[in-house]
């Protein structure tokens, strides 16, 4: 039966090929070639992209020797963990590890919250200056956080409002040191990207058909009510994309991390991983009594380094990325 | 009792107020870190700040000191930023290509799109913070690759590049080219958010535009500038303004190094806020160019 299916389908096929004058000859070659070419356009773009993560794995489980052996390129001789082992000790892992994920989730939520608030506030409410605000915003995008770094540095060195630590402690608060001055910032959506996630955010709620607020105040509910239960549930989705952005970004920063959290006494994997190297050296020049560690060595080791500090990000990635993708289709950008 | 006091308000003043202290937390922020700081920055970019452990921070008014010799003493400044700009520039447009471009291969139904899409996204993951540049970042390893560009120049590119110099193609149209296949890997890992909203765009064009211009007898690529491109036209100014920014902002870039070494290594503070406001003076200079260009080229669809 199914033989015969086809059969016919396939006389069909040059049957009516002929008949068309071998139009659909070259229409059905025209698609296919088409879909050939597609497909090695995107197979070497995925590559590119691929490579030098593959490249990054197949490198942190070689020993050393193997990276010298011209005829090992890909799969290693001398299968090994112990790049593991020591990029994990050189970059603090337990603390970091512990110390990133607590300051990422925190910061995330944060964030979160004061730009869902600001973004629902210039979505669906009309007061005076609402435009001037909103070019605010928009200005927060554009103007790059390097821009004012000093100044902030300098501004929670000596922090102060209204000359009130003045008047009680005699001098200005150091806040360096502490990671107060983040979270301050993060409250006030002033963290990384946040002017985005505002934007973002804002796009979604002017999706959401108004006439479903307006059912909840004609049966009394108040505006905080309505936010709260009509609205935050309809907002989930981009709300979980905009915090998973803000966790990863702050996850790999080092901008911030720098510049406002104190990494004196406590440790974080991004600034562990960017010096990595000099670490190696430290560690290499201690223990084994070798002044510097060799080139290939010191690319291994940042290799291993930067594949545990990405394989958090990536598992998540895995298992969330609808909300990564979806986010950003469905706000639409436009407008 | 209650209902007489509300009602005095009206309703628009009512929600003119919960819609302030809706972005209230935003406006505190944008005022005290942001305001605040940039007034600041302006007014140290006119100063040589220096800081000591009695007197605090000590700032004497300089005029306009710092910016006179980030032009004309400091042997580099002027140099990275030609290159900088020269670099944002290509780099952008290319960025925009190749990202509509993928966003139109990924728009077709195709076995494994899901896939494609998921790893072309990656890029947002692998590029951010530390992870750019990181391999880069070390002075042992910079130096070597300086020493390895130059022993070793037989490599295909640097091939192709001598045998199309010799043969008399325009060499500074070549160089660009040529920086830009060497950059390719930068601008596919720069991509991701782009590739994206040009996707949400294209996935808003409804089928029955195309079939109507097929029915029209326009051809594939006249309804890709028929009815693909007007429609996608605004979001170019979105992404062109996205790509600039993030250009400009990531820390690898020469300046951006110079701002920060400045800062902290040299503790020139008044300096390196002359430096950052000449840099965004730059930026939004060409966001502004970008933007209305792209406004004009665009103008007459709408």
């Amino acid at each position: 039966m199914n033989k015969h299916m086809t059969g016919i389908k396939q006389e069909g096929f040059w049957a009516r090929n002929r008949k068309s004058g071998g139009l659909l000859l070259r229409q059905e070659g025209k698609k296919k070639f088409g879909s050939i070419l597609r497909f090695l356009m995107l197979f070497g773009l995925c590559f590119l992209i691929l490579q030098p993560v593959l490249d990054k794995i197949s490198v942190s489980f070689m020993m050393e020797k193997d990276l010298y052996d011209t005829t090992i390129i890909v799969v290693p001789r001398n299968l090994t963990t112990e790049n593991y082992t020591l990029a994990a000790y050189l970059l603090n892992l337990d603390t970091s590890l512990i110390n990133t994920t607590i300051i990422s989730l925190v910061t995330a939520l944060l964030q979160i919250t004061a730009c869902t608030l600001a973004g629902y506030g210039f979505a669906r409410f009309e007061f005076p200056l609402k435009r001037f605000w909103f070019a605010c915003v928009v200005l927060v995008i554009v103007i790059p956080p390097q821009t004012i770094s000093s100044s902030l540095y300098l501004h929670f060195r000596y922090f102060d409002i209204l000359g009130i630590f003045t008047k009680l402690y005699g001098a200005p608060l150091n806040l360096k040191g502490s990671s107060l001055p983040y979270l301050m910032l993060s409250m006030t959506a002033m963290g990384l990207k946040n002017g985005l996630y505002i934007f973002m955010i804002r796009q979604y709620f002017r999706s959401i058909p108004y006439s479903l607020e307006e059912a909840a105040y004609v049966d009394g509910a108040s505006t905080l009510g309505t936010f709260f239960r009509v609205l935050l549930p309809q907002a989930v989705p981009i709300l979980v994309s905009c915090f998973l952005f803000a966790f990863v970004w702050q996850w790999t920063d080092v901008f911030y991390t720098r510049l406002f959290l104190p990494t004196a006494n406590t440790q974080y994997l991004s600034i562990r991983l960017s010096g990595l190297a000099e670490s190696l050296r430290t560690y290499v020049s201690t223990r084994l009594g070798i002044a510097t560690p060799s080139v290939g060595y010191t690319m291994q080791m940042i290799s291993t380094g930067v594949l545990i500090v990405v394989t958090p990000l990536l598992i998540l990635y895995l298992f969330a990325q609808r909300f990564f993708i979806e986010s950003i289709t469905t706000t639409g950008l436009k407008d | 009792m209650s209902i007489k006091r509300k009602s005095r308000r009206t309703i628009r003043t009512r929600r003119a107020i919960s819609g302030y202290l809706f972005i209230s937390p935003f406006i505190i922020g944008f005022l005290a870190f942001m305001v605040a700081p940039m007034i600041q920055s302006i007014i140290m970019s006119f100063q040589s700040v220096s800081l000591s452990a009695q007197h605090g921070i000590v700032k004497t008014n300089v005029g306009w000191a710092n910016y006179i010799y980030a032009f004309t003493i400091d042997p580099d400044f002027n140099q990275m930023l030609v290159d900088e700009v020269v670099r944002m520039v290509t780099h952008s447009l290319a960025t925009m290509v190749l990202a509509f471009m993928i966003a139109l291969l990924l728009n077709q139904k195709f076995k494994g799109r899901a896939l494609a899409r998921a790893i072309f996204f990656l890029p947002v993951i692998l590029s951010s913070g530390v992870l750019v540049g990181i391999e880069t970042d070390n002075s042992l390893i910079s130096g070597m690759k300086e020493l390895i560009s130059q022993s070793n120049n037989i490599n295909f590119g640097n091939a192709l590049f001598g045998l199309l110099s010799a043969s008399g193609v325009g060499t500074p149209a070549l160089e660009v080219v040529n920086n830009l296949i060497t950059a390719v890997y930068d601008i596919v890992m720069a991509s991701g958010i782009q590739i994206v909203v040009f996707l949400s765009g294209l996935q808003t064009i409804p089928r029955s535009m195309y079939e109507a211009a097929e029915m029209e007898g326009s051809s594939a690529w006249e309804s890709f500038w028929m009815v693909t491109f007007p429609i996608i036209s605004p979001l170019l100014i979105v992404n062109m303004i996205y790509t600039i920014i993030d250009f400009f902002m990531k820390t690898d870039n020469l300046i951006m190094e110079k701002i920060h070494e400045e800062m902290f290594i040299n503790l020139k503070y008044g300096f390196s806020s002359a430096l950052s406001w000449i840099y965004f003076a730059v930026a939004i200079t060409m966001i502004a160019i970008s933007a209305f260009i792209i406004r004009q080229g665009v103008k007459h669809y709408e």
